[in-house]
């Protein structure tokens, strides 16, 4: 019986397989152009990093049309699908699946969250789709957690934490208290600021810990007060970075030490005001004042500009973008959506979207980079984007990030 | 831990309190409502959320904070009255879980009506001038916007406890919670006096919103994550009890505080230990009678 089925089955399946090879060849290719190029987009509409991830999906969207108005893939058009992960790393994985099974996805690009874009990244690995994540992780680059689908688009905390650290243990002291929000990627900010730190022979006073998505940070602060340390490290990101930059300075820690975050965000840097953040220094992938001396940062705020009402771009909006813009420019490049082969054409692809010269290296798929100092202003600004001042730029190197034989690859 | 001195523990205390003002407020506009109508107000953190970005629109228009703190729990007041005429009155005499499961709607609703009006990422809350910076407590700096807090809570409460305890309306409103049918026999409008808890219940929920919005960001979410705190602190105190809801939410504002001292990552789950020990050792909370919820 069972013999039967499965006889029946293949004669169904070859009968298809005719049918569909006698179709004449221009049906064939008016169904490809038809077709859309599907790029799944999972990130946190809403939550505590909601600001930074609707930025995300404008800048996404950009790239899309900029692909779209040059003719897509001999025609082929992209199209975003955007998914709200509301930051929780089941829900992301879920929405992930319904992308990739339901609505058939060639890519995904996105997330939001060291926990999210480690689940996106666990389903697209055993599904075999490729994902270039626009969220910081150190731990999507290691061996364990890494596949050749996996690519990074963004800084991970190694850079930037390190940049923030070679830069400001030098300037203004050694003895570090840490506010670190409690989840993996705050975790990973810690030991990246300590790693560079070490050599510089800082030391850690005390590494506080609060509750991801916390509102009141003051029973922490009489304590960092007593503490005395030269640096506070705000290992925190979003709405918490929002909350605690603006308590820090409601309890007037300021007077008596520097306070730095790995990862000083535009968003929260807008959604606190210049109070809230006078005089707090950090990391960051991208500043839209970066256009005075990067051209290709000029072009890409301007088309920015010209789609959304003079505004500009955040840092991860900007990843949202060159996410993206790399996925497709691989699609180009290959002439494909075939995984491996575009996953070939980005491993080769040396671009420069909106920064400066990037490129994945080449064993684990980081995108290398350079990390920009910025420091938050309340005075002299030009109109109401302009809030940070660039204090320096560390250079594209990989010397900075941890080597492939450190994250577990085989050479 | 080193460094612990008097000073540090004392800084500690004064932060726990200034946190547990708000959960105070929070606690006694719901413990009103629950004591008076029975009724457990799920959409309580959505009124605290809807209160404090109506003061900061209010203010951004007027410029002056002191009126934004008349005209938001007034207006949070009115949005109580429609509530509790439309939409919970229809519900009396169904039990806890009705109310319960409409008010739950309800919180949703006017978050995506925030979202929609304001938007996703909220609005930068402002100090109110002249509270800004910091004041010489003797024991160290503290700010002088919380020090605020604390002073506004307590006149609030005294307000509250004033009213009930000394007023003609607050006499009904005891005796409507004792026994209602002996006041409807007396000739009172048990009806109107609903009302007017529920809506005074929600204006004192949108009143710690504008109060608490410059200690923090608003966002359409910000009610969440405080609704959960409020009904520990009402559970602590006892359900009902709006001397309990005072009394607890300082308690768990000072519980947080000194642990956030030494166990920072315990923080959060101290206050749900409090409630369980708490409710081991009395069932009905601190100030609780017996069978509250029956």
């Amino acid at each position: 019986m069972k013999q039967k089925v499965t006889n029946q089955t293949r004669r169904k399946m070859l009968i298809g397989g005719a049918a569909a090879a006698s179709t004449p060849l221009w049906l064939n290719v008016a169904n490809a152009q038809a077709d859309t190029i599907k790029i799944g987009f999972p990130t946190p509409l809403t939550g505590p990093f909601s600001a930074e991830a609707q930025d995300q999906v404008k800048a996404a969207e950009l790239a899309i049309k900029e692909f779209n108005d040059a003719g897509g893939l001999n025609g082929r058009k992209a199209e975003l699908l955007v998914r709200d992960t509301k930051l929780n790393a089941g829900e992301a994985a879920t929405r992930t699946l319904e992308l990739i099974e339901k609505d058939k996805v060639n890519f995904v690009v996105g997330s939001l969250s060291a926990a999210t874009q480690l689940s996106i990244n666990a389903v697209c690995k055993e599904r075999k789709v490729l994902f270039n994540s626009i969220s910081q992780s150190d731990a999507i680059n290691e061996a364990k957690d890494w596949s050749v689908y996996t690519f990074h688009e963004a800084l991970n905390p190694t850079m930037t934490a390190g940049a923030v650290a070679r830069y400001s243990i030098p300037r203004y002291g050694k003895k570090i208290v840490f506010l670190t929000a409690d989840y993996a990627y705050g975790h990973e900010m810690v030991r990246a600021f300590e790693r560079a730190g070490k050599e510089m022979g800082a030391t850690t006073l005390a590494d506080i810990r609060h509750p991801l998505g916390t509102s009141d940070y003051s029973a922490f602060l009489p304590r960092i007060k007593a503490l005395n340390p030269d640096i506070l490290v705000l290992c925190n990101f979003g709405r918490d970075l929002v909350n605690s930059a603006k308590q820090c300075t409601d309890f007037g820690l300021k007077s008596s030490m520097k306070i730095v975050a790995p990862v000083l965000l535009y968003t929260s840097r807008i959604a606190g005001g210049a109070e809230a953040f006078e005089g707090i220094a950090g990391g960051t992938s991208y500043y839209w004042g970066l256009e005075d001396r990067i051209p290709q940062a000029k072009a890409f705020n301007d088309a920015y500009r010209k789609a959304y009402n003079g505004s500009v771009p955040s840092d991860y909006g900007a990843l949202g973008y060159a996410g993206v813009k790399s996925v497709l420019a691989s699609v180009k490049i290959a002439k494909s959506t075939e995984t491996m082969k575009v996953v070939a054409a980005m491993e080769n692809l040396k671009y420069d979207w909106y920064k400066g010269p990037e490129y994945y290296r080449k064993c684990d798929h980081q995108a290398v980079q350079s990390v920009i100092i910025i420091e938050s202003k309340s005075k002299d600004m030009k109109d109401k984007y302009d809030v940070f001042k660039i204090l320096t730029i560390e250079p594209t190197t990989e010397k900075n990030m941890r080597s492939c034989a450190e994250l577990g690859h085989k050479a | 831990m080193t460094g612990l001195t008097f000073e540090l523990l004392c800084m500690q205390l004064l932060t726990g309190i200034a946190l547990g003002s708000i959960y105070a407020l929070l606690a006694l506009g719901l413990c009103l409502i629950f004591g008076m109508l029975n009724v457990v107000n799920f959409a309580h953190g959505a009124f605290f959320m809807v209160g404090a970005f109506l003061g900061v629109y209010f203010l951004g228009i007027t410029g002056s904070f002191w009126f934004s703190l008349v005209l938001t729990p007034l207006l949070t007041g009115c949005l109580g009255l429609l509530t509790e005429r439309f939409l919970v009155r229809p519900l009396y005499g169904r039990g806890l879980d009705y109310p319960l499961l409409l008010t739950f709607g309800l919180s949703y609703v006017l978050i995506e009506v925030i979202r929609i009006t304001f938007g996703i990422e909220g609005l930068p809350s402002v100090t109110p001038e002249g509270l800004g910076g910091t004041l010489n407590v003797g024991i160290g700096y503290f700010p002088k916007y919380r020090l605020f807090l604390i002073a506004a809570t307590a006149v609030i409460i005294l307000g509250v406890w004033f009213f009930i305890q000394k007023t003609r309306y607050g006499l009904i409103i005891k005796a409507g919670a004792a026994d209602q049918e002996i006041v409807k026999v007396l000739g009172v409008d048990i009806a109107k006096v609903w009302l007017l808890v529920f809506a005074l219940g929600c204006a004192i929920a949108g009143l710690s919103g504008i109060l608490a919005s410059p200690t923090r960001s608003v966002n359409p979410e910000m009610g969440i994550p405080i609704l959960a705190e409020s009904f520990v602190v009402t559970v602590v105190g006892g359900m009902g009890s709006p001397v309990g809801a005072v009394v607890a939410g300082l308690l768990v504002g000072v519980v947080y505080s000194m642990t956030s001292l030494f166990f920072p990552d315990l923080a959060e789950l101290s206050i749900f230990v409090l409630m369980a020990v708490v409710l081991l050792i009395r069932p009905q909370g601190l100030f609780g009678k017996a069978g509250a919820m029956g």
